[in-house]
């Protein structure tokens, strides 16, 4: 299923893309002029105000809205076709998990609509179970779940069909700030073990800073990227390197990046 | 027992007003008849008359639960005397067009939520339908199927499923529609169909819609089982019927307090459906 030239070329490409909703109160430019690459095994953060585009341009890249400017590809194809050979996990900021499903029930999901033999839903479901730290939980129904540990199942029913690509809208922006602490540390674990393509979106400097490659600022009216920033910070990343000088440097340089994006709205 | 004593306090109470209303009800005629006699009655002695009239204006409560239990168990349950003979005829109408009115219901709420035509012409017709009265329909419909020759069991069912489709249609669509935009474009991520969305989301989020559906909707196939009846020869609803021609007031209040323990019980068994459903569903907690 991989092509080598595909897997060499950017995961995501966008160049120039806008994208403006038609409103009652004229239109709206949630983006506009959007250029960006990510390659494969980057974490990309997209951080910004609210309105600043960030999770439209995710869903953008999802084939869940469509640009109506620029060129935006996905693997070499277009959103649509991407969406279609299910190339993406997407994680939602709530965990949506279906109620009268239990977990492995939902992390079945996936694989049931396209098609996976039950031996290998059985596999799979084991698998990521495993990867994020839930084993023994599959037989519980949703509402029996902390809501750290329904974002957790959420994330393995993402991981379920073993896309390259996760797309993730503010995963754990609902939950508090020890669970997060932890979430993201696992996370990363995940991203060591996967070599997956992250996506992912935060309005939380620390998140952004400790979880990514590059963080991409935003800024609204019209959503537009202010600042790319490439992280110093080594790939193995222990929770206390937070308190390290190199850390601290490129919060500050997003914070910066966030007020500039403000004072000239002003 | 802490939630017995209110129960049982109203109970009492209906009771002690449903007696004070049987003897200020019943009392002229008593007095009527003394009247008519040329004699005088003590107070003691129109109590006692009121409550063991034949054809009381109200029959006093002892009278009605003797009715019921003459009707129950006076006669062979075959018989066309008994009230399980009755209730039985109603009840099997009342199924029949439940099942119709359900099936009915749930199809016309899939063809709403999937088809934007449907979505703007059926609705306003559904509610239109329910604003006719039923009572105006009943004839009509009976002198139609008579023609046809169908069995009475068909025309009362056809009421019914008239009666119960419509909350049916109202739950399911609001059911159907549950499912919020998240979980949409989850489905959607996966390359999800609109079959697949409806099997895999739609359907499961709209159980608990239509469990809710199903308890006014049975309700009302088993009035329109009733109303369906009225020119019927037997069930719940001919028994109304005779009881007010012949002025038999007992048995009319008996044919009622069966209809409505129908109503109870039918309810409650939807209701214990829903509760093993959801359970079984994981969706009760």
């Amino acid at each position: 299923m991989k092509d080598t030239t595909q897997s060499a070329g950017p995961v995501i490409e966008a160049r120039g893309v806008g994208l403006t909703f038609a409103t009652s109160d004229g239109p709206v430019h949630a983006l506009k002029d959007v250029t960006l690459t990510i390659s494969k095994g980057e974490f990309v953060s997209f951080i910004g105000p609210s309105g600043c585009g960030k999770t439209t341009f995710l869903r953008a890249i999802a084939a869940l809205e469509t640009p109506t400017e620029g060129r935006l590809t996905v693997n070499g194809m277009t959103p649509d076709q991407a969406r279609r050979s299910r190339a993406y996990g997407y994680v939602f900021q709530a965990a949506g998990l279906l109620p009268w499903r239990t977990i492995a029930g939902n992390i079945r999901l996936p694989l049931e609509i396209m098609g996976f033999s039950r031996a290998e839903q059985v596999e799979r479901v084991k698998n990521v179970l495993q990867l994020v730290d839930l084993e023994g939980f599959g037989r519980k129904f949703p509402w029996q779940l902390s809501g750290g540990m329904q974002q957790r199942a959420s994330i393995a029913r993402a991981l379920a069909f073993d896309a390259d690509l996760m797309l993730m809208d503010e995963p754990f922006g609902a939950l508090d700030e020890i669970v997060r602490d932890h979430l993201n540390e696992e996370l990363l674990k995940l991203w060591a073990r996967t070599g997956k393509t992250i996506g992912f979106v935060t309005h939380s400097i620390p998140e952004a800073v400790y979880l990514s490659t590059r963080i991409v600022v935003m800024s609204p009216r019209p959503g537009r990227i202010t600042d790319i920033i490439e992280s110093p910070l080594p790939r193995d990343r222990p929770l206390d390197i937070r308190d390290s000088k190199a850390f601290i440097e490129v919060a500050h340089r997003v914070r910066e990046g966030l007020r500039a994006g403000r004072s000239d709205e002003e | 027992m802490k939630s017995a004593l209110p129960v049982v306090s109203v109970v009492a109470v209906i009771i002690a007003l449903w007696y004070a209303g049987s003897v200020w009800l019943n009392s002229p005629w008593v007095y009527d008849q003394a009247a008519r006699a040329g004699q005088q009655v003590s107070l003691p002695d129109v109590l006692v008359a009121t409550m063991q009239q034949d054809r009381p204006v109200l029959p006093a409560p002892h009278q009605v639960i003797k009715g019921l239990y003459d009707g129950i168990t006076g006669q062979a349950i075959t018989s066309k005397r008994s009230l399980v003979y009755h209730a039985w005829v109603t009840l099997s109408g009342t199924m029949f067009g439940f099942v119709i009115g359900t099936l009915m219901g749930i199809a016309l709420a899939v063809g709403i939520v999937h088809n934007k035509a449907m979505d703007l012409s059926v609705m306003p017709w559904a509610i239109a339908s329910q604003m006719i009265p039923i009572i105006a329909i009943a004839p009509m419909l009976a002198v139609v199927m008579n023609s046809l020759g169908a069995q009475p069991i068909v025309t009362k069912a056809i009421i019914s499923a008239y009666l119960s489709f419509f909350p049916v249609v109202v739950g399911m669509v609001k059911g159907l529609r549950s499912p919020d935009q998240m979980q949409l474009d989850l489905l959607r991520t996966y390359n999800a169909g609109q079959g697949t969305t409806f099997w895999a989301l739609r359907l499961p989020a709209s159980v608990p819609y239509l469990f809710t559906s199903l308890k006014v909707g049975i309700a009302a196939a088993l009035v329109g089982a009733i109303v369906g009846e009225l020119n019927q020869a037997a069930g719940i609803g001919a028994r109304l019927l005779s009881g007010s021609y012949y002025g038999q007031t007992v048995q009319i209040w008996a044919a009622l307090f069966m209809a409505a323990t129908m109503a109870a019980v039918l309810v409650m068994a939807i209701g214990r459906l829903e509760g093993v459903t959801l359970r079984r569903m994981g969706m009760a907690r």
